[in-house]
């Protein structure tokens, strides 16, 4: 399709509006770091660096930055694992149930925070009677984040077909030497991008963590909020959002140079 | 390729590839046990608890069967009003991601080279990370009635819109908006330019390309990211509470029975509202056979 | 606030307490062992740690701010390990306390007495707390902090649902409560609330001062017929809300720029935008206010009791009860904490005044058993309020 040049600059011009848009607010964000205004305050009477100075300090943030980093890590990993296991399964095999399987994935997605949080809650508590800890909070997240890394694997396995397995299956090479050296290389950047968006997933979720999340263990959303009670803490929130922000970067670019690379190749 | 040897590992390779049952069986197992056991006992337990009643004295659960709650939920004039309104913010929301969304994936996707693209990618990725309560408070400050919307917006006649409503919505658009933007922009990059070619030498105009060929391409993207949007804001309690003024969602109904009233029954069977929403809108979607190819 | 009906708030708890044990024997779920909640006799060896449910702010370790932190010194005098979990409203507390995974909680009057009918938490023995003697009277023995003359915990901080207003838009100054009440406010959209059923009590306070027929005497203590009086001015002041609050950011951020001018407020809010120049003012209405006694109470399922009150009784002691309450902002417990506080800040809370505490309705949880001690009609509870509010929202 050849795009006029004028349909082209229109397109960039929306473009670059939105991410305007996108980034008023984080503009405001990193503004009000530096705002003398507890109470963030708009226009902010003042510019300091006290709050930068303050939640370097803050054990409390640390701490809870780690926890979120440990939960979003596990249930990452557990979505890794059971999205590819059930992108392969549904893609590659025809079988009673496919469909309700398929909605099986994409329900803990689909149905609110709040009806998974408070369903998990009451599973845990009073079915199960297991406490609330750590773990109560990766399992719940690593059961809403399977989607995003069903949605990835399965969309690449469906473009990739069956013809390289079965060159290598021809090749007289096993089930599992045929996913180690073809079929695993393949799904690299999907597992990758997959795996990226279910750790952003976890590691911002606060509705259904709130529900699960057990005596001492704060996620950083929880630290958040819980700050937002309290006073004179509102500018350090801030500091936490500016800084996240800049560390994604890395990330974010291994994750495009992978899937570029792909590109290139492809 | 190593050489096939006679191990163990090689014998149930044989196995497993003249007996595809099982193999489907090793592969689903796991995903299966985690899902059904978990999450599934776990909303079949909350949908029972709908039909149980609470103690008010001692906020003890009464498991006798009851009707009283969901008859509550489907007459009470509360729970129409707050449900339409749920509703209605869950469908704009959706429509204006969507809106925003096509356009701009469609750029990465096809107009810009791989540079800008890549950078477009990181630009749409990084705000998920300033977390939900930040942006969200952020938004209160740009809304403000002396925030930065209004004073842009001032020399042009205009004015924020102020707490309320429209507030809410602004502000889970912006929220999801990633999540949308996505999974549209990998539908869009699965299209092959081959294909759109083909079109345009076939003398297809542009927009009748787009409609024809890329648009049902990229339904099924389109599609997920609306599950994600709309779901998401169908359950969202905490940006109606900064910015959403005096309103409530159905979210807000749930958490002050389950918090406040401590009444988990009336909460499970206000539940009861969104979980039917979402099967009927997955129903819809299924129907178009754009989840088959999610 | 004269109190006349301590004895009938007990023989009310009595027949709630039977209530609930019959229920805990039906739901044959014993949770204790025995129906009777226990007080602990005498105090053993520290267990090493002890969890605590807090109000944000009550239980600092400087992992906030390294400044803020009096929970270093706990630790090093008893030995006990201190984990906190901090919740947003009374009722948040109320559910995680049910989990029964805390030994102590700070809550306010709007959770303490469903605390104690759910027989979570239990009688607390004021004589093995030394610094109990060092607390106010006029917080002491209250209804909402004992039951039946058995004490059930430590008071520790109490403050004012105050009037705070915008002094450069809300003219004439207000005096009462009908500046949020008034059906054609001049302020239409810009008023504010607070977010929680307990803010029904408000309207019935005002009720009861300018709508003597209602014969409201305790804005806790409703009848049917009361509490849809105080729903039908609630729905009245709908019209002119321009956004609920619940958390200090919120309503600092709406008074600043000016999205709320008038309506309930905190001191340490009003005190904190003063700090920063805004013109903001917050006053005790003349027909007084709601307000908040928080007290500290020991779970009845407690794992480390003596840990426990090793925490009530350092809370309460006058350095640590200063610290810890003018950081949260509001008047100490302990009479000598004036002492520890910064110059000025115990008078900007009204620390110790009689007077002004007299004018304070504290929140209290309705039950049905009536409160102020009618016994011929039945009054409306915490979950009919619940609903009360979700429709005055709507």
């Amino acid at each position: 399709m050849r795009l006029g040049r004028g349909a082209r600059i229109t397109l960039g011009a929306i473009t670059v509006l939105i991410l305007g848009v996108i980034y008023l607010p984080l503009f405001v964000v990193g503004v009000n770091s530096f705002s003398t205004s507890q109470s963030l305050s708009w226009p902010p009477p003042g510019f300091t660096l006290e709050w930068w100075g303050k939640a370097f300090r803050s054990a409390g943030a640390l701490e809870a930055l780690l926890t979120s980093v440990q939960v979003a890590v596990v249930a990452t990993a557990v979505a890794l694992i059971l999205g590819t296991l059930i992108s392969l399964a549904l893609q590659r095999f025809d079988f009673f149930g496919k469909n309700v399987v398929n909605l099986l994935v994409i329900l803990p997605i689909a149905l609110p925070g709040i009806v998974t949080g408070i369903a998990l809650n009451n599973f845990f508590r009073t079915i199960m009677g297991v406490p609330l800890s750590i773990w109560t909070v990766v399992i719940a997240h690593g059961t809403f984040t399977i989607v995003t890394v069903f949605n990835n694997v399965i969309a690449r396995l469906r473009r990739l077909g069956t013809s390289y397995e079965e060159a290598s299956a021809d090749l007289g090479a096993g089930i599992w030497t045929t996913f180690r050296l073809v079929t695993f290389p393949q799904l690299r950047s999907a597992l990758f991008a997959g795996g990226l968006l279910a750790f952003a997933l976890s590691f911002d979720e606060i509705i259904v963590t709130t529900f699960t999340a057990g005596q001492g263990v704060t996620t950083l959303p929880i630290f958040i909020l819980n700050n937002m009670f309290r006073p004179n803490q509102a500018p350090i929130v801030s500091v936490i959002a500016v800084v996240l922000v800049l560390i994604s970067i890395v990330p974010i670019y291994i994750a495009q140079r992978l899937t570029s690379e792909e590109g290139q190749k492809r | 390729m190593p050489r096939p040897r006679g191990t163990a590992a090689r014998k149930g390779s044989v196995f497993l590839s003249s007996h595809p049952r099982v193999r489907l069986a090793l592969l689903i197992a796991a995903p299966l046990f985690w899902l059904g056991v978990v999450y599934i006992i776990a909303l079949v337990l909350l949908l029972v608890t709908a039909f149980w009643s609470v103690d008010s004295f001692t906020g003890e659960i009464n498991q006798t069967l009851t009707f009283d709650n969901i008859i509550t939920v489907i007459t009470g004039a509360l729970y129409q009003t707050v449900t339409l309104r749920t509703v209605g913010i869950a469908l704009a929301v959706t429509v204006i991601d969507v809106a925003i969304a096509l356009p701009i994936a469609f750029f990465m996707a096809k107009v810009a080279n791989n540079r800008t693209r890549r950078l477009l990618v990181i630009a749409v990725l990084m705000p998920l990370w300033a977390s939900y309560l930040v942006k969200a408070y952020a938004w209160r400050s740009v809304l403000s009635s002396e925030g930065i919307l209004e004073w842009m917006l001032a020399p042009i006649g205009g004015h924020t819109p102020g707490y309320g409503v429209t507030a809410t919505i602004i502000t889970l658009s912006y929220l999801w908006l990633p999540y949308v933007i996505l999974p549209i922009f990998a539908g869009f990059d699965r299209v092959p330019d081959s294909m759109l070619e083909a079109s345009s030498d076939l003398g297809g105009k542009t927009w009748r390309t787009l409609r024809l060929v890329v648009l049902p391409l990229v339904w099924p993207a389109i599609i997920a990211g609306t599950i994600f949007s709309f779901s998401l804001s169908l359950g969202d309690y905490i940006t109606v509470n900064i910015v959403g003024g005096a309103s409530q969602m159905l979210g807000n109904l749930v958490y002050t029975n389950v918090g406040a009233a401590n009444n988990l029954p009336l909460a499970a069977a206000i539940a009861l509202i969104p979980i039917v929403i979402i099967f009927g809108y997955l129903a819809l979607v299924r129907r178009t056979g754009a989840l088959d190819n999610l | 606030m004269k109190r006349t009906n301590k004895m009938r708030t007990g023989a009310a708890f009595s027949a709630i307490a039977l209530a609930s044990s019959a229920l805990l024997v039906l739901s044959g779920c014993s949770s204790s062992g025995s129906s009777e909640v226990k007080m602990l006799d005498k105090l053993g060896e520290n267990e090493g740690a002890v969890s605590i449910l807090a109000w944000p702010g009550y239980v600092e370790d400087g992992s906030t701010d390294p400044a803020v932190d009096w929970v270093t010194p706990f630790e090093e005098e008893t030995g006990c390990k201190v984990t906190t979990k901090v919740f947003g409203t009374s009722d948040e507390a109320f559910s995680l306390m049910k989990t029964g995974e805390y030994d102590v909680v700070s809550a306010s009057g709007d959770a303490s007495l469903r605390l104690v009918a759910a027989g979570e938490v239990a009688p607390v023995n004021t004589d093995l707390i030394p610094n109990y003697e060092g607390i106010f009277d006029f917080l002491k023995m209250r209804e909402w902090n004992s039951v039946d003359g058995v004490s059930y915990g430590v008071p520790h901080g109490y403050g004012a649902n105050l009037l705070q207003y915008r002094t450069d838009i809300v003219t004439p100054a207000p005096t009462s409560w009908s500046a949020v009440f008034e059906k054609d406010s001049p302020y239409k959209g810009k008023v504010t609330a607070y977010d929680s059923p307990i803010y029904i009590a408000d309207a019935a306070l005002y009720l009861m001062k300018t709508k003597p027929e209602l014969e409201i005497t305790n804005p806790y203590a409703l009848d049917e017929k009361q509490l849809a009086a105080a729903v039908e001015l609630l729905k009245e002041q709908r019209v002119n809300i321009g956004e609920y609050w619940s958390d200090y950011l919120k309503q600092a951020q709406a008074f600043t720029s000016g999205d709320s001018v008038v309506g309930t407020s905190w001191q340490v809010i009003a005190g904190m935008l003063q700090g920063e120049g805004a013109p903001v003012e917050a006053i005790l209405p003349e027909e007084g206010a709601t307000g908040w006694s928080d007290t500290w109470m020991v779970s009845s399922k407690a794992q480390h009791p003596n840990c426990a009150y090793a925490w009530l009784n350092y809370i309460a002691s006058p350095e640590a009860n200063a610290t810890a309450t003018e950081y949260f902002g509001e008047a100490p417990s302990n009479q000598a904490a004036c002492d520890f506080r910064s110059e000025g800040s115990c008078e900007a809370y009204h620390a110790g005044d009689a007077e002004y505490a007299k004018q304070i309705w504290y929140w209290t949880t309705p039950i049905a058993e009536c409160v102020d001690g009618r016994t011929d009609v039945k009054c409306t509870d915490y979950a009919q309020w619940t609903t009360a509010w979700s429709e005055i929202k709507g």
